[in-house]
């Protein structure tokens, strides 16, 4: 009986400790394999954007058609991001379904294998028709021979103006070089007013530019190099640098959609340049003074033409953790159905499928002339407006310097040929990634 | 009979500390071995009282330290779990070796704490010196006082970012009214780091502010006293005596500030984004390291910068602490 009454020796003691440590630590980190209950949420994880907020007031349908809860959380593009990075570092389970967008994330996440591979799925499913979403999207939603994700958003940039204003100047710039003497004009005759209004910081402006990028007849990487440092892309920079520094409001290096917009909406400037997805905010009387003034335009053309870009901005993808891929699929197939987009382009998001596109009265939510726009705009697009890279952040971060340094007035060409021999280092050390 | 009394030297020597707590005269048999088993659980007790926070400081402070120390030595790219080799000190190398972003930000973080702490600390010490003495509404003005430090960073950001606006913000208004140019501020590249230093002088001067009005409540009278007697004036009273006996209290409510400012992300982040601006101008230490995780996801490098950002913050208080600690022998 004297064993019972023994105290634990300090090493059993630390034993004991460790072990349970352990188990603790092994508790509290382990997913719990096995099925998950039925009462287990569909966890969906998503931007905060008209697309997400219509799609999460008519969930309480698909619920019914499951009969599983759906949990739907909607945050910032940053947030999300940052999200699935210590979500998936962690290999959590709890997400199922992620909004992605393909352009920025969906390679990395697809070198991490954070991205299940839909392509069976798509393949064998008739109803879904995955031959009915746009070519470029599409193209968009595969790497490495796998369908990683499904367009749901896409988006292309547009012109928007003030009709009021453009009237004696011959109607809204067809051209790049219009756009930059109509902009010039309008800021020299109205003090504390501006001709054109856009993004300007370092990444965030990227893709924007892209569009006039492509006009001037460069692009971001020519056959596996950098193509930033041509004369075509010397070009585009220095236009780009010259109509904000010329014409834009102070602090435009500063801006990104959010502090851009609202210069446009509050009637402080006559041209701006952005994705057409968010003409809404400009007919909304709460925040718009220009409700009656706006007109939209396609993007004009440069020396090259007119080569807007035509992107997925969302997709829909499935967490290779996740323990519902079934019913995560459920939801997709639902949610970018030929039907959910019909519905959806009707209340004005445009979508990625052509057969939606191609039904005049999926566009009628649509201001007639903004419609046309979209539709010259997608048929003359280019599927990416970054470079299609691993470090989407850190080329970004590199091909924006110039425009940066064309805002603030300085010279472009200097700073054009660092960041070309930056960026060229930079695709050597993406490459290696991508082959390790 | 449980080992201990019987085994090793240890054993000896605990039954010796017991013998010298133990009551002198003869002790029937059974009481002695219950006080023993007694005295025996007691110092297991106090191990397994340490054990929550012995296991709270393993799991969340050294773990993760001792991950973050193994991942500076590797090449982690794209995921934390994902295939990496260790590389050694390569990653230490190239952040020292950066100049395009590592030493600029460290120099922004100097800046940025040096300029924001100084101005706090006079600021501070000058408002609790005027709100030593009892007035009347001073419990109104110490409640307005810490208003800011209750705001969440990312709001503060926010409201400044829109009070500040170069086209639309209220700042450039006001500044129009009484004549004066209208400004950047955040959307300039060289206004951005002053206008930030400011942003955090209104939020955290009034933490200094309490933290010396606390110290100056708690130092006798006597002193001042004799000195005003003695003919001293109001600023000779301050420098003199005032200020020496502060010293600890200053020491530190310096090192807090210090710190804390260092380690600022939340405001530079809500106001300038990834990257601390289009130019970097706000990049710090701890912005630099951020992107490098969650922009980048290069994890390696990014543990890298954080430790050598950990090795600056631990340099930084060790020089305050001496400096305050020779101030007051």
């Amino acid at each position: 009986m004297s064993t019972s009454s023994q105290p634990l020796s300090r090493r059993a003691f630390g034993r004991l400790a460790a072990a349970a440590a352990g188990a603790g630590a092994l508790s509290a980190c382990s997913s719990g394999g096995g099925k998950p209950s039925a009462d287990a949420p569909l966890r969906i994880m998503a931007i905060n954007h008209v697309w997400s907020q219509a799609v999460k007031r008519r969930t309480v349908e698909f619920e019914e058609r499951i009969g599983r809860r759906v949990s739907m959380t909607l945050l910032t593009a940053d947030q999300l991001a940052s999200s699935y990075n210590v979500k998936l570092n962690a290999s959590g389970t709890d997400v199922d379904v992620m909004m992605v967008r393909a352009l920025q994330e969906q390679l990395l996440f697809g070198h991490n294998g954070w991205l299940a591979d839909l392509s069976d799925r798509v393949a064998n499913d008739a109803r879904f028709a995955w031959d009915d979403f746009q070519e470029a999207p599409r193209q968009a939603s595969v790497t490495a021979g796998k369908v990683l994700s499904v367009p749901v958003v896409t988006e292309r940039p547009a012109l928007y103006y003030r009709k009021n204003l453009v009237a004696d100047l011959g109607g809204p710039p067809r051209t790049l070089e219009a756009l930059m003497e109509g902009a010039r004009e309008l800021t020299r005759r109205k003090d504390g007013f501006y001709g054109y209004v856009g993004r300007g910081q370092r990444s965030g402006a990227v893709s924007q530019w892209s569009s006039f990028l492509y006009s001037y007849g460069g692009d971001f990487v020519v056959d596996g190099k950098s193509g930033i440092g041509s004369p075509e892309s010397v070009a585009a920079y220095e236009f780009y640098g010259r109509l904000l520094a010329g014409s834009g409001p102070p602090g435009a290096t500063n801006m990104s959609l959010e502090q851009a917009m609202p210069i446009f909406a509050q009637g402080k400037a006559a041209f701006f340049v952005d994705a057409d997805a968010i003409y809404s905010s400009f007919l909304d009387p709460k925040v718009s003074r220009v409700r009656e003034t706006v007109g939209f335009a396609p993007f004009p053309a440069g020396p090259a033409g007119a080569k807007p870009h035509n992107i997925p901005s969302w997709s829909l993808g499935i967490n290779t953790f996740s323990r519902l891929r079934d019913d995560a699929w459920e939801f997709i197939r639902w949610a970018a159905g030929p039907e959910m987009s019909a519905a959806l382009q009707k209340d004005g998001i445009p979508g990625a499928r052509s057969s939606v596109w191609a039904d005049p009265k999926a566009l009628s939510a649509f201001p007639p002339e903004l419609a046309e726009a979209m539709r010259l705009n997608a048929e003359r697009g280019v599927g990416y407006d970054r470079p299609r890279v691993l470090q989407v952040g850190r080329a970004r971060d590199i091909v924006g310097r110039p425009l940066v340094a064309g805002i603030l007035g300085q010279s472009v060409r200097p700073v054009v040929r660092d960041a070309d021999a930056e960026f060229a280092d930079f695709l050597v050390r993406d490459n290696r990634h991508k082959e390790s | 009979m449980p080992a201990m009394e019987t085994t090793g030297a240890g054993g000896v020597a605990t039954a010796a500390r017991s013998a010298t707590t133990r009551t002198p005269g003869p002790t029937p048999r059974g009481a002695g071995r219950r006080q023993r088993t007694f005295e025996q659980a007691n110092r297991r007790l106090k191990w397994a009282m340490l054990a929550p926070a012995v296991l709270f400081v393993g799991l969340m402070i050294v773990f993760p330290l001792v991950f973050t120390l193994n991942l500076s030595l590797t090449d982690a790219f794209g995921a934390v779990n994902a295939d990496s080799a260790h590389i050694g000190l390569r990653n230490f190398g190239d952040a020292l070796g950066d100049t395009r972003r590592f030493w600029p930000a460290a120099r922004r973080t100097l800046v940025f704490t040096v300029g924001a702490v100084v101005l706090e600390t006079v600021l501070g010490l000058a408002l609790a010196m005027l709100m030593r003495k009892p007035f009347r509404g001073m419990r109104w003005v110490r409640t307005v006082l810490i208003i800011p430090l209750l705001a969440t960073p990312v709001a503060i950001g926010i409201l400044w970012l829109l009070i500040l606006d170069p086209t639309n913000g209220i700042a450039n208004h006001l500044l129009e009214a009484v004549g004066a140019p209208r400004q950047e501020f955040l959307g300039s590249v060289g206004q951005s780091l002053p206008t930030l230093m400011l942003i955090d002088v209104w939020q955290w001067t009034p933490m200094m502010t309490l933290l010396l009005l606390a110290g100056l409540t708690t130092l006798p009278e006597e002193p001042e006293e004799a000195a005003l007697v003695d003919g001293a004036n109001a600023w000779q009273r301050f420098r003199y005596v005032v200020l020496p006996m502060l010293g600890p209290t200053l020491a530190t409510a310096l090192v807090l500030r210090a710190v804390d400012a260092l380690k600022t992300f939340d405001i530079l982040y809500a106001t300038k984004g990834a990257g601390g601006g289009s130019d970097f101008e706000v990049e710090t230490l701890n912005v630099y390291a951020y992107g490098l995780t969650f922009d980048y996801q290069e994890y390696g490098l990014a543990a890298a910068v954080l430790v050598l950002f950990t090795l600056f913050i631990i340099g930084v208080v060790v020089l305050l602490r001496r400096r305050g600690g020779r101030k007051n022998a």
